[in-house]
């Protein structure tokens, strides 16, 4: 089954190609357009699955190797690139960079995330796009965009995943900007795809560097090569870390890790489902898969090893900490989203890979949920996105309500949803690592994050799905007004009717909820206008086309970590990594490069060498470094990283097992307080949170206003490059533009001397000859036409004979000679 | 010039003067038919350059055509004799000549007549509409 997998991508791109480009023409109906959706996609779900299926645990032969489409021969020779030098042009190597899809762990549970949570999402779409003028320019979008998503994590080179990289920026970009008659969408769209472009910058250094250095794209030849690299501890700076630099730095791009992550939460001004697809579930764990794929390089600079950490724990806590105070659904999603991002790095720059995958695939369960369920909550509340205008949803909209408990109990982090098991996970990892020194910080960091986690989604629950019905009530006074006004000056409102139609909100059809619309307008203008009361609108459940996929991405969201029990619960399960191939770490395995026995780890293989980071705090916490140094483990490869949290605790409590779970206690400790304090603030004393944003004025102005990046990178580059513009604009329409229109005056000059110099003297002494020749050789020419007939007949004989005479001179000259 | 003459009239040999006379008179060679061709196309041309009466003219242009027959009859005579089973050429190209030399006079008599009515001559000198 596996040969067929080149149709997954490629049956996404089909529908995206017939919609896109007859769905206008012809006028295809929602339902013609949605069905080809959903139907290409749902497809490639099944040969996804089918494929990773008799891939994994059909008894594949090759099963822990790659297996590549050109071994069936379903590829083409892509870029005939010819000799490249590399080694710094001691050698040359010849560079043919083939298209082809790989099929191995990795991309496989990337394959199974695109197509089946996009299938849940395409069909959540058909619902919640229902009525909107460019539905099928919508589909088309997403179509390209899973084909663009799926050749990036099948894509078997660099050159592909780059493609890739692009193809899905660029549907991003599109999708963002799907309301384009709107400034802000339109904006939002361009910042998105700009601050991409620094990250891809990075990314095609990397790419070149990685062309020079081993000569290669292709996957499998590149970490075959870089296998045998020394690995560059901290202060040794290499090749291969300037390659993770580059790499890294087009993961923030993508994957909105901490100096890039100022696009996604204005992202938010795209559709829902776009959000949901493209903004949580799939894109923006691109830098993820690419750092996962690239481990071996990554494990070859412990420096970088450690800015992946740090700057996934800083993007975190800091992410974290502004979807406290955010008052718009989404954007309180969308820096949940950030912050989730910034603990899959935290799990990478730790060396746990495998688990920063994992908590990708949990993540991309709940998020896309909480997406589309806070899409469900806008489309039920016509149009609503502020969270203060919402609450006591639950009686009026239980299905969304019951999904959505689930994907917030699995974000706190609460046993055993499935964002439990991943998050537990990559904090264990953190505060046990030997890849790199300060793993205590990230700990704790990631400890902190997960508790403002916890609160910030119950604040969500609350002020949504709970307390009074406010949206039944006169909008209070005071800030909330206040912050709403400036939520109308940044255009999230609109003040006049037509822009209020044209958010980021299904229109209905015509007749259905056309009252409450106009009622919500007349709210807007009435408010605003006198503060007068007005009449409110009943929410309502959304219809099965968006619920049904609510429910399974709910129950993903429940039970999906189960595929990843640590290794904490041996005693219940009877071994470190239950499921064989089903566990998401054992799965993995084959991808991940083992700094130890400086090989892929193998599938099945034994603990020691299949998971570096459990081998670690298994040996003697006593006597560090010198001891380990003859077990081969981790630490004896990466030298001493200095104080290690697990291994503190495990001095004290001198068991493994009692350690593990202290972390895990904690953990669940620390979701539980942020849960109770959540309730406590927004449930049980609403008047709390008030209070206590006064008191903590500068920290909640800070986290309120999301600490002012926009404005920092307004003031030092977007304005400074406005300022540089303008100054290259000064030059070139003054100086180039001077130089340019006085070389034109001066060739206008200089033609006109030249034309009067022809008109007067070349035209003239032309002139003169020609009437003197005509006046002088006139009367012969006149004389030769006397019009008598015998004249010309005799010039015709004299022209004759001389021709024979000429004709056959030497025979006449012979004759006559003798 | 004259010996050159002399040699075609008179051919000098084994066999007698008077008897390569009799042979030439009976069975002329080609060279024989090419002079009297030539010497007719003369007189044709001089006369076309020289009459006045555009009815001598055309009388002069068909002694031209004639030589051009005599020129084609003589060399289809002479290539057969050389046993080319094509030269019948010559004689059809003759047959054409006539033909058309007779379409030619048919207009070329219409002609002189059209022009005696609107300019009541037929002396060339006295025409010239080719001016200009």
């Amino acid at each position: 089954m596996q040969k067929y997998i080149w149709l997954v991508p490629l049956l996404p791109l089909i529908g995206a190609a017939i919609n896109g480009l007859l769905g206008r023409k012809l006028r295809f109906s929602e339902r013609l357009i949605g069905g080809i959706a959903v139907g290409s996609v749902a497809l490639a779900f099944l040969i996804s699955v089918a494929a990773v299926y008799s891939y994994g645990f059909g008894g594949h032969p090759e099963w822990p190797k790659p297996y590549l489409t050109s071994q069936d021969g379903f590829s083409f020779n892509w870029i005939p690139g010819g000799a490249v030098s590399v080694n710094h042009g001691a050698q040359y190597a010849l560079l043919n960079i083939e298209w082809s899809y790989q099929l191995d762990p990795l991309s496989s549970i990337f394959m199974l995330i695109v197509t089946g949570v996009g299938l849940c999402i395409f069909v959540f779409a058909t619902g919640y796009m229902h009525g909107e003028t460019g539905f099928y320019r919508f589909f088309a979008y997403m179509g390209l965009f899973m084909f663009a998503m799926l050749v990036l994590v099948m894509g078997s080179n660099f050159l592909m995943m780059f493609v890739g990289w692009e193809g899905v920026g660029l549907c991003s970009y599109l999708l963002i900007g799907y309301y384009f008659d709107r400034q802000e969408a339109a904006n939002a769209s361009r910042k998105a795809f700009i601050t991409n472009r620094v990250g891809d910058f990075g990314f095609a250094l990397a790419i070149f560097g990685i062309i020079a250095t081993f000569g290669s794209a292709q996957y499998v030849n590149v970490f075959e090569q870089a296998k045998s690299y020394p690995i560059e501890l901290i202060g040794h700076w290499g090749v291969l870390s300037w390659i993770a630099l580059g790499l890294f730095i087009g993961a923030c791009g993508k994957s909105a890790q901490l100096p890039l992550h100022v696009w996604l939460p204005d992202a938010m001004a795209g559709p829902t489902p776009v959000s949901a697809l493209i903004h949580a579930a799939t894109m923006v764990t691109a830098g993820l898969y690419m750092v996962t794929r690239t481990n071996v390089i990554f494990q070859h600079s412990q420096t970088m090893l450690l800015v992946v950490a740090l700057v996934g724990a800083a993007t975190a806590i800091f992410a974290a900490t502004i979807g406290i105070t955010q008052n718009d659904i989404k954007k309180v999603l969308a820096y949940s989203t950030v912050s989730q991002l910034g603990f899959m790095f935290m799990a990478c720059g730790v060396g746990a890979f495998a688990i920063g995958i994992f908590h990708v695939m949990t993540h991309a369960f709940f998020k896309a949920l909480m997406f589309l369920g806070a899409g469900s909550v806008i489309h039920g509340m016509h149009h609503e996105q502020d969270m203060r205008r919402m609450g006591g949803l639950k009686k009026y909209m239980p299905y969304t309500y019951w999904t959505f408990m689930a994907g917030w109990l699995a974000i706190c982090g609460v046993i055993p949803f499935s964002g439990f098991w991943s998050k537990d996970e990559i904090l264990w990892n953190a505060a046990s690592t030997t890849h790199i020194p300060l793993g205590w910080v990230v700990w704790l960091v990631g400890t902190i994050a997960a508790t403002c986690t916890a609160f910030y989604m119950t604040r969500l629950m609350a002020m949504t799905f709970w307390g009074r019905e406010r949206f039944l009530e006169a909008p209070a006074g005071g800030e909330a007004d206040e912050a709403h006004a400036s939520a109308y000056d940044k255009g999230l409102a609109p003040h006049d009717a037509t822009f209020a139609s044209a958010g980021d909100r299904p229109r209905h059809e015509p007749g259905e909820h056309v009252g409450p619309v106009h009622e919500n307008v007349a709210h807007h203008v009435a408010t605003h206008g006198h503060g007068e009361h007005h009449g409110a609108h009943i929410p309502h459940e959304s219809p099965p086309s968006m619920w049904v996929p609510l429910a399974v991405l709910a129950v993903l969201a429940t039970l999906g970590g189960l595929v990843g029990i640590g290794p904490a619960f041996r005693t219940l399960t009877g071994t470190e990594h239950p499921g064989g191939h089903l566990n998401i770490v054992t799965w993995l395995n084959p991808i991940i490069w083992n700094p130890v026995t400086r090989e892929f780890n193998t599938p099945e293989g034994g603990h020691e060498a299949a998971a570096p980071i459990e081998t670690t705090h298994a040996a003697p916490p006593v006597a560090e470094g010198a001891a380990e140094a003859g077990h081969g483990s981790v630490a004896a490869v990466y030298g001493d990283t200095g104080f290690n949290l697990a291994h503190a605790v495990e001095g004290s409590t001198h068991s493994e097992l009692a350690t593990e779970w202290i972390f895990i206690i904690i953990s669940l400790v620390v979701a539980g307080i942020g849960m109770l304090l959540g309730g406590l603030f927004y449930v049980w004393r609403p008047a709390l949170a008030g209070v206590w944003s006064q008191r903590l004025r500068p920290l909640y102005v800070a986290s309120y206003n999301k600490y002012w990046v926009d404005e920092f990178y307004g003031l030092t580059v977007t304005r400074r490059t406005m300022d540089l513009a303008r100054a290259v604009f000064s030059f070139d329409s003054r100086l180039v533009d001077g130089i340019v229109n006085g070389l034109a005056w001066l060739s206008r000059l200089f033609s006109r001397i030249v034309g009067g110099f022809d008109k007067y003297f070349v035209d003239g002494l032309v002139n003169t000859v020609a009437a003197f020749i005509m006046r002088l050789m006139s009367p012969l020419f006149r004389a030769a036409q006397t019009g008598f007939t015998q004249n010309y007949a005799l010039v015709m004989v004299l022209g004759l004979m001389v021709a024979v005479a000429v004709f056959f001179a030497r025979d006449i000259l012979a004759v006559f000679g003798r | 010039m004259l010996t050159y003459l002399g040699a075609i009239f008179l051919q000098q040999g084994d066999t007698t003067r008077f008897d390569l006379m009799k042979q030439a008179a009976v069975n002329p060679d080609l060279s024989k038919f090419l002079v009297i061709g030539a010497l007719l196309f003369i007189i044709g041309v001089a006369g076309v350059l020289t009459r006045r009466n555009i009815i001598v003219i055309f009388m002069s242009i068909e002694l031209i055509l004639n030589a051009a027959n005599l020129n084609f009859i003589a060399f289809s005579r002479y290539l057969s004799a050389m046993g080319n089973v094509n030269a019948v050429a010559g004689q059809i190209f003759a047959v054409f000549v006539i033909v058309v030399a007779a379409a030619e006079a048919a207009i070329g008599l219409g002609i002189v007549i059209a022009l005696y009515r609107n300019k009541e001559t037929i002396w060339v000198d006295e025409i010239d509409l080719l001016k200009w």
